[in-house]
């Protein structure tokens, strides 16, 4: 099992007696982290504009980003079929948009087989603001009149705050490999 | 960062049918995602259900998410007045002596008032509430503005009750769940309500514009009557909103129109009441009902 394996900073994997990764938790927790993230943003905060990064889909690309792989490709599906309940969007826009960004990742990886903090960071900046923009096309196409500006604080903030969710998401990804002690 | 693991699926039949299923699956995924968003366009409330249970559901959450909220209000406003006591403590001496004497103003001008309604014969309408609940979550990531309310069909609460706070006007009731609402705040872009200055009863559109603000648009076309600073109340005009709820408070003059602060900042508010939908009476039968056929 390749779980059960810890790397260290030289690649070597380490494994200790008796101590393993839950599996579930190592599975698991990236899916709870992104529906925590869909889920919290709202209830922080009443807001009278928006003003809150969409941290779901923030979160879901920090993963992708991070362990391409982990998360299936199709996860945008369940994943944002869970935020649009909650974001006040036409029902469908997360789905679409997710699933389409999943995809979009995947094809730039394929390209850009050599990663650095700036390439990612710039590659996350294209995919935000695309999603931003266009899920404020998607609401005024279902009824909405808000023009372009309003939405500029929360581009900032969303691209601002994006290399620290990336930390956050590091660190999640760490407590996902924390091994526990194994019961027989 | 090195290259992550070759993805490339080489002759293995295996590894080429799932690269490929899993690609066909993220496909799917979109046009779902598509199928989902052409059928919420076409009809809006066709997923209020699933989102009023989602929401039911992290109702208990978002109660106790608004008890921390008002807490932390609370405690930022305690240590915000720890310095600023003594300038405030001399404001407000200033002001009470000055409202003293409006309250007995005011007193003779109820008194007048009643005396006058009593002439008139007119019944006094009480604003009657239906429930009292806290605002427990909004779309704050979305550029649409609605927001949770923790009350719903278990407190009496339906589609299209006035929502308001103790300062103004918040919004009104979209969906009902089983114990949580959905509410459209009057700042989103959808929302328009009849309004009226306070003053002289000048009458005028608010509709949201999705920042927190409003954008005022005149029903009487010509020279703009609107100056900075002039409060709107809601006219009632159409039902729904309960004449006279302060709404705006006007802060920029356009050429049409004006851009209007909402008093009732939604986050500020505590506790919202949501009020019966207001019908205005039904205008008297016309005097001559007979047709021209008899």
């Amino acid at each position: 099992m390749t779980m059960a394996r810890l790397s260290r900073r030289d690649g070597t994997a380490r494994q200790r007696i008796n101590r393993a990764p839950s599996p579930l938790l190592a599975r698991g927790l990236p899916w709870l982290t992104i529906l925590l993230g869909s889920l919290l943003p709202g209830l922080l905060l009443i807001a009278s504009a928006p003003v809150l990064p969409p941290f779901g889909f923030l979160i879901f690309v920090a993963w992708r980003q991070l362990r391409p792989g982990l998360l299936p490709i199709w996860s945008g599906l369940p994943l944002g079929l869970f935020d649009d309940l909650y974001s006040g969007q036409p029902f469908g826009s997360a789905v679409l948009l997710w699933s389409i960004a999943a995809i979009a990742l995947d094809l730039i990886e394929a390209r850009l087989p050599w990663r650095n903090f700036l390439t990612e960071w710039l590659v996350a900046i294209g995919l935000i603001v695309a999603y931003i923009v266009l899920s404020l096309a998607l609401a005024n196409m279902a009824g909405a009149a808000v023009s372009l500006p309003v939405i500029v604080p929360q581009i900032v903030i969303s691209v601002l705050s994006y290399p620290l969710v990336g930390r956050v998401v590091a660190m999640a990804d760490r407590f996902r490999l924390t091994p526990f002690m194994v019961l027989r | 960062m090195a290259p992550p693991a070759n993805k490339r699926s080489g002759f293995s039949r295996r590894a080429q049918y799932s690269t490929f299923f899993s690609y066909t699956a993220g496909v799917i995924g979109a046009v779902v995602g598509l199928g989902l968003v052409v059928v919420s366009i076409a009809s809006p409330g066709a997923f209020s259900g699933v989102r009023g249970m989602a929401a039911d559901m992290t109702e208990p959450a978002g109660q106790a998410t608004a008890t921390g909220r008002a807490y932390g209000k609370e405690a930022l406003a305690g240590i915000g007045g720890f310095f600023t006591t003594r300038s405030e403590h001399a404001r407000l001496e200033r002001e009470l002596a000055e409202a003293k004497v409006r309250l007995v103003e005011a007193q003779a001008t109820m008194a007048e008032n009643r005396r006058l309604k009593r002439l008139l014969d007119l019944k006094e309408a009480e604003p009657d509430a239906v429930a009292f609940a806290r605002l427990t979550s909004s779309t704050s990531t979305s550029t649409r503005r609605f927001a949770t309310l923790g009350a719903g069909r278990d407190k009496g609460v339906a589609e299209g009750m006035p929502v308001r706070s103790a300062t103004g006007l918040i919004g009104r009731v979209l969906e009902v769940g089983a114990s949580s609402a959905r509410v459209l705040l009057i700042t989103d872009s959808e929302s328009l309500v009849p309004v009226r200055r306070a003053r002289d009863g000048v009458p005028a559109f608010a509709q949201g514009h999705g920042d927190g603000t409003v954008r005022v648009r005149l029903i009487n076309l010509g020279i703009n009557p609107l100056k900075k600073g002039d409060m709107l109340v809601s006219s009632g005009s159409g039902g729904l909103y309960r004449p006279g709820t302060p709404t705006a408070i006007v802060t920029e003059i356009l050429r049409d129109g004006a851009i209007a602060r909402v008093l009732s900042n939604p986050s500020d508010a505590d506790f919202v009441m949501v009020e019966q939908a207001w019908a205005p009476e039904a205008p008297p039968q016309p005097a001559s009902p007979k047709t021209g056929r008899e």
